[in-house]
């Protein structure tokens, strides 16, 4: 069973795996979820071994297309591929053909034509990936479409938050800050809906889209109301997607006032997260931040083992048992 | 006010069909002959008088439709559409007359460029067209066209569409001109700050999808001032294609005052509501955005009982490149010439929701009142604009079926109820299946 991802020259699997993509949180059911974290969870336990790579996508090519500046997703994903010996390609849009005004479509075709097996994808705008998708054979991962979709990084935090409080079910989450221009918001929103979290948002009302809560959250605009969460998810106060004039706070210096995570409002207890890169002193405080309650880094870590499963899990046929992934370690 | 290609006028009958026309009160199966491009008679078992023969049996012979708001893109944009593309996609639709947008480049704000375009139209329009005129010198918002004159050169009416005039005093200003010009003017309502950025419909899909929202009361608001200015001007005005209940409302309300308003709404508006927008697919991007389930109710609700009288299409080409592109990077707008009828009678009609009399209605005499056009009608000395209409065949969508240069339809690979199987404009076959 395993070693049949290893690839030998002539050798096909008898069924070519179903055309999938993760593009958005919407793509996944419950039990999706729940075997890529479990599969992740296999990942970290061959991570602690001195010979960290394992041979399962040897002979796969993984290309990395960042179209917006990214550190620790594009090195996440790099090092994910990497870990399980595929080949990897960068491209970042500075620098490269888009520059001189290539469409996006001439680009994926482009990359296609390389037949590689996964394009990961970030880019400013929405529905990005989906575009990609159209125009190529291979598994698309979104790293982040506009405001629209993060799919790993609420896979990555699901991850660290059961690490850490067991299972997600009945977790109650407060989300607190700019959600309007957050993709990690709304991809968390629908992850932690979907595993039976409690999510609250906080914030002020014109970060808080409209018609939100139909994914299933509450809102509030108290920063109070964070006082009953497990977990306090703190937004990034994304700085330069604020047009200027748009008045949506009036200041930072009173976002901070009113809605910064500092000692005071947090419980003992309580976890903290944050997606990164973080404003210290705006919407975290760094006492907050530098505590040992605060999952930070457990979340970048958290990063890898989840993007080596999901590489995993669309490179493989169908539902894989856990299992599989323990003899796959290199002898 | 309209212009098209002079030339030979039919001779024809039109045998054993259901003549429908709702202004003349005529709902009956029967014959209707055409001499010279007039209709002459109507009744049963006419003489054929040695004129073409078209067997009308099963089919619905109406008033041949009007739409009063169509992107002819000319001058500026042919590789989009042309006057000879846009009237041949029109005729196939079913429509007699249309009326072209002034948002071109340049745009037509003087009678040089109102008067090359007429001209055009005189050599290669295939029905007739008329142009509106902007309302603000290149339809920048700060000042006044020269709109006697345009009137005179021949301006079927006067628009900055796709744009809306956003300071109060100049809007008035344009109003109070009606009184010399008796052309309509007809507005793009949209409150720019309210709207800015927008993408999509301000609501629960756009929370969810992360698209900056285009709230319905950017709409509603510039409607409702609008009809104010109106009714203390007491001067009429057109407002385009309507999206939003609270317009809907506003409109309903101002008529009842004595307000002379009219008000256009789009088939897409009237199929559709935002969650179509969850496919991402850029044929689901137009200005004003697709809207709520309550809101399209509203819409059907107020052209079922007239609060709006006239279908548009709002027929707006883009090239092929400009529509592949992530859905934030697209232009907006969606055509809909080819498409109106079927997409109408498909989602409205055949489901109970419109009666077919009124969409025919809507399509046709509701537009041409709205600008002071003489309306298509079934009667004798009539000049004619009939469509036959075959509502039992279906048929599918196809991005090489188009007649227009452009296939940004949101209808591609649709199949529809609802087919135009001929289509006679001042008194010429325009188009036949």
């Amino acid at each position: 069973m395993a070693d049949i991802h290893v690839m030998r020259e002539g050798f096909l699997p008898p069924k070519q795996p179903p055309r999938r993509h993760l593009i958005s949180i919407g793509d996944l059911e419950r039990v999706d979820v729940e075997r890529l974290l479990a599969t992740a969870s296999s990942f970290s336990r061959s991570l602690e071994r001195e010979v960290k790579k394992l041979p399962t996508l040897r002979g796969r090519t993984v290309v990395n297309v960042f179209y917006e500046s990214s550190t620790r997703t594009s090195s996440s994903f790099e090092l994910a591929a990497k870990r399980l010996s595929a080949d990897t390609m960068s491209i970042k849009a500075a620098g490269s053909s888009v520059d001189k005004g290539e469409s996006l479509k001439d680009t994926a075709l482009t990359l296609g034509a390389y037949d590689p097996d996964v394009i990961v994808m970030r880019h400013p705008q929405i529905g990005a990936p989906q575009l990609v998708a159209r125009y190529t054979d291979a598994h698309v991962v979104n790293a982040g479409d506009g405001k629209h979709q993060h799919p790993t990084q609420a896979l990555l935090d699901l991850y660290t938050i059961q690490a850490e409080l067991g299972p997600i079910e009945g977790v109650h989450v407060a989300i607190v800050g700019d959600v309007l221009h957050s993709r990690v918001a709304r991809s968390n929103v629908q992850a932690l809906v979907l595993m039976g979290a409690r999510v609250t948002l906080v914030g002020p009302p014109p970060l808080i889209p409209r018609g939100i809560e139909s994914l299933g959250c509450e809102v509030s605009h108290d920063i109070d109301a964070i006082g009953a969460a497990d977990v306090v998810y703190v937004l990034r106060m994304q700085r330069e997607r604020m047009e200027e004039g748009a008045n949506y706070v009036p200041s930072l210096r009173e976002y901070t006032a009113r809605w910064g995570v500092t000692p005071e409002r947090i419980r003992p207890g309580q976890k903290v997260m944050h997606p990164g890169p973080m404003n210290r002193g705006v919407e975290i405080d760094p006492r907050v931040a530098d505590a040992p309650e605060a999952l930070i880094e457990a979340q970048v870590r958290a990063g890898l083992v989840v993007r080596m499963a999901v590489l995993y899990d669309l490179l493989t046929t169908g539902p894989v048992p856990v299992e599989a992934a323990e003899p796959l370690e290199v002898a | 006010m309209l212009f098209s290609r002079t030339g030979r006028k039919d001779d024809l009958v039109v045998r054993g069909a259901r003549v429908v026309d709702p202004g003349e009160g005529i709902d009956r199966v029967g014959d209707v002959r055409v001499d010279k491009g007039v209709i002459a008679q109507i009744g049963t078992a006419l003489d054929a008088n040695g004129h073409r023969v078209i067997e009308g049996e099963g089919l619905v012979l109406a008033p041949a439709f009007v739409d009063p708001h169509v992107h002819l893109r000319v001058p500026g944009g042919e590789d989009e559409e042309t006057i000879a593309s846009g009237t041949a996609a029109a005729a196939a639709g079913g429509y007699c007359a249309i009326l072209a947008m002034p948002n071109t480049d340049p745009v037509v704000d003087s009678a040089s460029v109102l008067g090359s375009l007429i001209e055009d139209a005189r050599a290669e329009a295939t029905i007739p067209v008329g142009f509106l005129a902007a309302i603000t010198r290149g339809q920048d918002g700060a000042e006044l066209t020269e709109m006697v004159e345009l009137a005179e050169q021949g301006a079927a009416g006067f628009s900055d569409d796709g744009r809306p005039i956003v300071a109060p005093g100049l809007m008035r200003r344009a109003l109070q001109y009606h009184r010399i010009t008796d052309r309509r003017l007809a507005l793009h309502c949209e409150e720019p700050t309210l709207s800015k950025g927008g993408q999509m419909h301000e609501g629960a899909v756009s929370a969810e999808l992360g698209f900056s929202g285009y709230p319905s009361v950017a709409e509603s608001v510039m409607v409702e001032r609008d009809l104010s200015l109106a009714a203390f001007e007491q001067a009429p005005l057109h407002l385009l294609h309507l999206s939003a209940r609270e317009s809907v409302d506003a409109v309903r309300a101002a008529q009842a005052k004595g307000v002379t308003a009219t008000a256009e709404v789009t088939p897409h508006h009237l199929c559709l509501t935002d969650e179509a927008v969850r496919s991402l697919d850029s044929n689901l991007k137009m200005n004003p955005p697709l809207r709520s389930a309550d809101d399209r109710a509203a819409l059907v609700e107020g052209l079922s009982d007239g609060t709006i009288s006239a279908v548009a299409t709002d027929h707006a080409p883009h090239l092929r490149h400009e529509k592949e592109v992530p859905f934030e990077a697209a232009p907006f707008g969606v055509t809909g010439l080819e498409t109106a009828f079927a997409a109408l009678y498909t989602h409205l009609v055949d489901p109970g929701l419109l009666k077919l009399e009124t969409l025919l209605e809507r399509m046709s005499a509701g537009p041409a009142r709205a600008y002071g056009l003489e309306p298509p009608r079934i009667a004798p000395g009539a000049p004619a604009n009939l469509v036959l209409l075959d509502t039992e065949r279906t048929w599918r969508v196809q991005e090489d079926g188009f007649r227009s240069r452009s296939a940004n339809s949101w209808l591609l690979g649709q199949t529809l109820r609802g087919q135009v199987r001929l289509t006679v404009a001042a008194g010429r076959t325009a188009f036949a299946a």
